[in-house]
């Protein structure tokens, strides 16, 4: 919903046009006061609130260092053998789980991806009977709590007979991330200005090749926000996962099945690398924003 | 808005429509999918729902029936837990709401000079999401364990009764739910108030209204999308939510929710009829709640 379409703007750095951060009022210097409470008081509640954010991440982060024996509940040392050595613990595990949740996450991204753009472009562009109909089979899932989802396919899958395994996982995530990936591309086609697509017709290109040649690389930036979001959120799905995994272990299903005897610092490590990885992706993303615009500011 | 967006597309101008075949080639599979995997799901939880023992069955077994007393029995059993689930939501979606409308308004407002910054910030309220779910959840019950540094520097201090707990009462799964829904609550209310026009201000303190008055009259009333749209992304989730009501991570036994026995009933006990009859009170409940919510709120146009 409209936080996770935040969420894959900020994932994707792009989401938000600069038609947009024009409309809004004009930025104004306040006008010359004395200092007040308020000055003061604003910033220094967002960076308590900012290190209270980041408390269980620093947390995460410091004990996949920690020289744990098999519960990493204690510091006990530092060490960067589990960094070293993720996999060799369990027989590989935490390996194994984390392979799994990539592979799904790849694959139901790819489905949800194509699926939901395509029913994205329909919507903007095209006329069709149902409309209303349409919009609630979309915005239903993304209002229905997790475990009713997950309760749901499960009980489907238990009545048709279909066993639990991977493509059960994949078939369940897809379905969550279409209505997701269709809110994030069509703020995308909404905003794109349809001269540049009657110039190609213009100049005598054929409906394919205005689409592949015009349409598609400027729908790419949201295209490539939703597949973001799409496999952030199967990545760290839990619940519905949980439904209808069976005996498929996943990296969230690792974390949750060891969460009683405790987890490994390998978990740990894993997550933090996941976490490194995405952070540098989303800041370089908005860097390279900021920049983008700051030249749009000089030429206009 | 999630919300708006897929309610807007007529009114905005747009190019001309065509009626084409090729809407239904593009809309058909992805529509298909859903109906295959969301919207049967949802009729087969409520055909289980009804479902009855099988006769000479083993547990786990269940013949179709109309056995609609399978609602009254799981109401009588889990009262308990359908109040705590809305009630534990609830106090999330406030608390995230207070935390929240301050971090917001400073990011969407007050930094407005400095996009970059802006934008910086915008990363760190999304940066939990980077990091496991299960984990963070885990973080925070080893660092508020009763043998941590922060429940034992408490206590020495007399602020904390000797033998209390944190880990495992309600006050901890309120936490959690609300650490774990905050970005779901700040980047709605970012996205109102970052388009908030802050001449309206300046007109509010120069008819000489106090700051207060400007803030519960102009900045309030215009967030109001921001707010509901927020408000709603942290009470669905945390409503159904089972991980941190779940005894290894931050509940007890008497904190258990409805996402809790949901699960216990469909993968331990294996009784799919109280777990789906369970699924749809939870579901029908939390539409009328949003229903009435949102109508109450003024805000119908969002859905």
């Amino acid at each position: 919903m409209s936080g996770e379409v935040q969420a894959a703007a900020v994932l994707g750095g792009l989401a938000e046009s600069e038609q947009q951060e024009l409309a809004r009022g004009p930025v104004r210097r306040p006008r010359a006061r004395r200092f007040g409470l308020g000055d003061w008081l604003l910033p220094a509640y967002a960076v308590i609130a900012f290190v209270f954010l980041l408390i269980p991440i620093v947390y995460t982060f410091v004990f996949s260092f920690n020289d744990s024996i098999k519960s990493n509940i204690s510091w006990r040392g530092f060490t960067l053998d589990k960094w070293l050595n993720v996999c060799n613990v369990e027989g590989g595990a935490v390996c194994e789980a984390f392979g799994n949740s990539i592979v799904i996450g790849l694959t139901s991204t790819i489905i949800a991806t194509t699926l939901g753009t395509a029913i994205a472009i329909a919507l903007v562009r095209y006329r069709f009977r149902a409309r209303s109909a349409i919009s609630l089979l979309l915005f239903l899932p993304m209002a229905t709590p997790e475990v009713v989802l997950g309760a749901g396919l499960a009980a489907q899958f238990l009545a048709v007979g279909v066993p639990k395994d991977m493509t059960t996982i994949i078939l369940a995530h897809t379905m969550f991330c279409i209505s997701f990936v269709v809110v994030t591309v069509k703020a995308r086609v909404a905003s794109l200005d349809p001269a540049l697509e009657e110039a190609g017709r213009d100049l005598y290109g054929s409906p394919q090749q205005v689409f592949w040649r015009v349409t598609f690389p400027l729908l790419t930036p949201g295209i490539l926000a939703a597949a973001l979001l799409s496999f952030a959120l199967s990545f760290d799905d839990f619940i519905i996962t949980n439904f209808n995994s069976g005996s498929v272990s996943t990296f969230p299903k690792y974390v949750y099945i060891s969460a009683s005897r405790g987890i490994p610092a390998e978990a740990n490590v894993i997550a933090s690398a996941v976490f490194l990885f995405a952070l540098v992706l989303v800041i370089s993303a908005q860097v390279s924003r900021a920049a983008r615009a700051k030249r749009l500011a000089q030429l206009g | 808005m999630a919300f708006a967006a897929f309610a807007t597309t007529e009114a905005q101008p747009q190019a001309p429509k065509k009626k084409s075949r090729i809407a239904l080639f593009l809309l058909l599979p992805g529509l298909l999918y859903l109906v295959l995997f969301f919207l049967t799901p949802l009729i087969s939880l409520v055909l289980t729902s009804l479902q009855a023992p099988a006769e000479f069955g083993d547990i786990g077994q269940f013949d179709y029936a109309f056995n609609w007393q399978n609602y009254v029995v799981v109401v009588q059993d889990y009262l308990p837990h359908i109040l705590r689930s809305f009630g534990y939501a609830l106090a999330a979606t406030v608390l995230a709401l207070l935390f929240s409308y301050p971090l917001a308004y400073f990011i969407g407002v007050k930094a407005r000079r400095w996009p970059l910054l802006q934008s910086l910030m915008l990363v760190l309220v999304i940066a939990p999401f980077f990091i496991s779910f299960l984990l963070r959840t885990l973080a925070w019950k080893q660092i508020l364990s009763d043998e941590s540094f922060i429940i034992t520097s408490l206590k020495a201090l007399s602020l904390l009764a000797p033998d209390a707990h944190f880990t495992g009462t309600p006050f901890a799964v309120i936490f959690g739910l609300t650490y774990n829904f905050i970005p779901f609550m700040t980047l709605p209310l970012y996205s109102t108030l970052e388009r908030l026009d802050t001449r309206y201000l300046e007109a509010g303190s120069d008819l000489y209204a106090n700051p207060l008055t400007v803030f519960r009259k102009i900045t309030v009333p215009l967030s109001m999308p921001g707010i509901v749209a927020g408000t709603l992304l942290t009470f669905i989730p945390a409503a159904g939510d089972y991980i941190n009501a779940s005894r290894d991570f931050l509940g007890g036994t008497d904190t258990q929710m409805m996402g809790n026995v949901i699960e216990a009933n469909f993968l331990v006990l294996l009784n799919y009829p109280a777990a789906a009859a369970l699924s749809i009170i939870l579901m029908a409940a939390i539409l009328v709640l949003v229903g009435v919510y949102v109508k109450r709120s003024g805000t119908e146009d969002l859905l």
